[in-house]
């Protein structure tokens, strides 16, 4: 069969099983474009390149599938360059194709030429620039190939022009061609056994959970390992959801903002069992003075984490669930010796004192019936259905989504972790929603980041995706104002936002969603419950927050995890 | 105070020329003969902060693959970093670090050399110890090419530099490991530099 190069990529596509692209056409990707008319993929047109990345993110991230996206050239494919960062960063699968110039222009500063491979390399787990049409169907299926496989990771394929009008014989190959490329899934046995005898000798142990038990799919797993070991597990800002926030062993987010228990356990630890998890700084404040008497178990997927913050005392690389089940499959032997859950009692009791001495807290019932935002999202929370996703933004408001929600499914929070990218929340929302219609799709968002990528919710209501945002607007970019605050003798330079302006309501309105205005703590659950009745229209609820608000606990850049600041709510105990 | 932990990754390390735990390393990496393939290992390098010493690049007898040898030097990472991500680089096959005393390496140096004639017959008879080829002649210069290993080049230069150099340039070195030969004394001899 001759077809085009087009034809044979979006064929291409449907043979990968994908069924929804973002994206947004332009001159180098037009011929795409025309058999993208006559494809079942359903393709959403986003009002933003930078959207369609994050829809691709957030779409593999409720759904563990890989996320796609389609763009044109020059500016388009720099547009979608902080998705990918993000994803890079974040270890998502996502799978952006971007059109170039003709292979003649290519060099030539040519219109709308930019070198996206180049720029992208870094940025990649890996990128192909196509030059013949007959690479094509070889290309999609290593590119999806390498993003879903080993640590998870985002790929571009640069597809020019008139390689997508080059006429090619179909054809779709049975293998990939990566002789450089063969991630080892499997935990070598003797570190099993290695690792196996030190959760038994540990006395004061912690599961370190980070967002590869996510990737990994090894949340059940997980389940089964900690509770047969009886271990209090933390989980990372990427982990929020690989283990049921409402279990008995768990202790919450470690941390820069992470539970004092959490942050404290780690940090009083004799043994880190550290599965999907990568010593981001976030987590270890100061390297140097980080968890000083924990032995170190460190499992991922990525030989490269192993030893790149922390040393381990047992590395062991593979796929977390493969390695959780054969950890507990070694208990289960008995290999070195049954399990003594008399020797981590008194460390149950230290920890649980923790918790009953600084839980997360804030002001319940201001004086001044003033709206606190951590309310906001503990009603949210409550009054959400089993299994809503949540997306966030980045900032306090994602702080607090964080510390205040209940997580106790995987894959049902939704953030830009290691990037940190402002806006991230609404195009992830929307993405999410594509990916999981089933679920109720919350965003909590700053009006910063609302201000960076509201007009996604355009996208949303064009194609019917409904999804919620609770707008947490106090008026600042309120994480650096808490930085300035803290940090710079309250010298406040260019983080004054303004509640009124823009009028978020009329805003979202004109976007096409039902819109809401809270202001006071009274009205937050029955707006919710409003909102939460609306199923066929986005809905934003614009909350007028404390401005005055920070994020509790705290360690401050630098300091190390003994030296947790734990806010006003604990001053003159 | 809390103690430093014993598991702590070093973030600085002694520069230094010489040893091998730290300073300069060699790595024979087989890679992808593709597009682009140097300007991802470069762009690694750089993005990781890792410093290149010298690179050099050629296809190996098979068309699909090259060999990049790399010399490394290690100011603020392990090697096993640096190996390591080179390894998560989808067209690298094969890393493998060269042990200086197990390996035979090779580097080309030209020099151009002011000669007059009083000067010219002393390069000339320098240039013949070091086995170092007369490849271009001037009327005030000679250039010189020598293939040897990097310290005798350095030697070679030093020596050189007395009559003026106006221009050097070298190839950065390639390196292969040393053959394994039956020993005299049994076992496999794995040989000394000479
Ligand atoms: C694209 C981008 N620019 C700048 C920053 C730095 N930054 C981090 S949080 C923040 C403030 C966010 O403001 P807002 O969305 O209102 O959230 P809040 O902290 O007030 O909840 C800024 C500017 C960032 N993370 N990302
Ligand atoms: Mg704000």
């Amino acid at each position: 069969m001759r077809i085009t190069g087009a034809q044979a990529l979006v064929k291409s596509l449907e043979m990968q099983g994908v069924d929804v692209v973002f994206g947004l056409p332009g001159g180098a990707i037009l011929p795409v474009y025309d058999p993208i008319i006559d494809s079942p993929i359903r393709h959403i047109l986003v009002r933003h390149e930078q959207g369609a990345g994050h829809m691709a993110e957030g779409y593999a991230q409720a759904t563990n599938k890989p996320g796609v996206a389609i763009v044109t050239s020059g500016p388009a494919a720099t547009n979608i360059v902080t998705a990918l960062a993000d994803a890079y960063m974040d270890s998502i699968p996502i799978v952006v194709i971007t059109g170039q110039v003709a292979t003649s222009s290519i060099g030539t500063d040519a219109f709308q030429e930019a070198d996206t491979t180049g720029i992208t390399m870094s940025i990649t787990k890996h990128n192909w620039l196509i030059k013949d049409a007959s690479e094509i169907p070889q290309v999609v299926k290593e590119a999806f190939h390498v993003a879903t496989t080993g640590r998870p990771g985002p790929v571009l394929i640069d597809l020019p022009k008139d390689v997508s009008n080059q006429m090619m014989d179909w054809y779709w190959p049975d293998s990939v061609d990566l002789p450089g490329y063969k991630p080892n899934v499997k935990g070598h046995p003797r570190s099993i056994s290695a690792a196996a005898k030190l959760i038994k000798e540990a006395k004061k142990p912690v599961f370190y959970i980070g967002g590869g038990v996510i990737r990994s799919g090894a949340s059940a797993a997980l389940k089964t390992l900690v509770e047969k070991c009886n271990i209090p597990v933390v989980t990372t800002l990427m982990g929020r959801g690989a283990f049921p926030d409402d279990h008995p062993l768990c202790l919450g987010m470690p941390g820069m903002h992470g539970t004092y228990t959490a942050i404290t356990a780690m940090q009083k630890s004799d043994l880190l069992i550290t599965l999907g998890a990568r010593f981001d700084d976030r987590v270890t404040g100061k390297v140097s003075g980080f968890a000083p008497e924990a032995k170190i178990i460190h499992v991922d997927i990525d030989p490269a984490e192993l030893g790149k913050v922390r040393r381990a005392d047992v590395p062991i690389v593979g796929d977390v669930k493969l390695v959780i089940e054969e950890l507990i499959e070694a208990l289960d032997k008995g290999e070195a010796g049954e399990l003594d859950y008399s020797i981590t009692q008194e460390w149950h009791d230290q920890v649980k004192k923790w918790q009953e001495d600084f839980p997360l807290r804030y002001e319940e019932d201001p004086k001044d019936g003033s709206l606190k935002p951590q309310y906001v999202v503990e009603c949210l929370s409550k009054l959400a259905p089993e299994g809503t996703i949540l997306a966030s933004g980045v900032g306090q408001h994602q702080m607090w989504g964080s510390q205040f929600w209940h997580f106790n499914d995987a894959n049902t929070w939704i953030n830009s972790g290691g990037l940190g990218t402002m806006g991230f929340a609404i195009p992830a929302a929307i993405g999410a929603k594509v990916g999981r219609p089933d679920k109720m799709v919350w965003a909590v968002d700053g009006d910063g980041c609302f201000q960076m990528t509201a007009q996604e919710l355009v996208t949303a209501s064009a194609e019917r995706i409904p999804v919620k945002i609770a707008l947490l607007n106090n008026a600042y970019l309120g994480m650096v104002r808490q930085w300035q605050e803290m940090f710079y003798e309250e010298r406040y330079s260019e983080v004054y936002l303004s509640p009124d302006l823009p009028d978020y309501v009329k805003w979202a309105e004109a976007m096409g969603c039902v819109a809401f205005r809270v202001e006071t703590p009274e009205d937050v659950i029955p707006t919710i419950e409003k909102a939460n009745q609306i199923n066929d229209r986005s809905v934003v609820i614009e909350f007028r927050t404390d401005w005055r608000e920070k994020v509790f606990p705290m360690v401050p850049s630098g300091a190390t995890n003994d030296e947790v600041v734990l806010g006003p709510m604990f001053e003159g105990r | 105070m809390t103690n430093a932990s014993p598991n702590l990754i070093p973030m600085s390390m002694p520069g230094g020329k010489s040893s091998t735990e730290f300073g300069y390393h060699v790595l024979s990496v087989l890679v992808e003969n593709k597009a682009g393939v140097l300007a991802r290992v470069a762009q690694l390098f750089s993005r990781r902060g890792y410093s290149i010493y010298s690179l050099a690049v050629a296809p190996t007898d098979d068309e699909r693959f090259s060999r990049l040898t790399v010399v490394v030097d290690l100011e603020s990472v392990t090697l096993e970093q640096i190996t390591k991500q080179l390894h998560k680089l989808i067209n690298v096959i094969k890393i493998t670090e060269i042990d200086p005393r197990e390996s035979v390496q090779q580097e080309l140096l030209l020099a151009i050399v002011a000669a007059d004639t009083q000067s010219r017959s002393q390069i000339m008879e320098l240039a013949g110890i070091f086995g170092a080829k007369v490849i271009d002649v001037g009327l005030e210069r000679l250039t010189l090419a020598l293939a040897d290993t990097p310290d005798r080049l350095d030697d070679f230069t030093g020596l050189i530099k007395v009559f003026g150099i106006i221009e050097v340039q070298r190839t950065g070195r390639v390196a292969l490991t040393k053959l394994a030969r039956p020993s005299t004394r049994g076992g496999m001899n794995r040989g000394k530099a000479s």
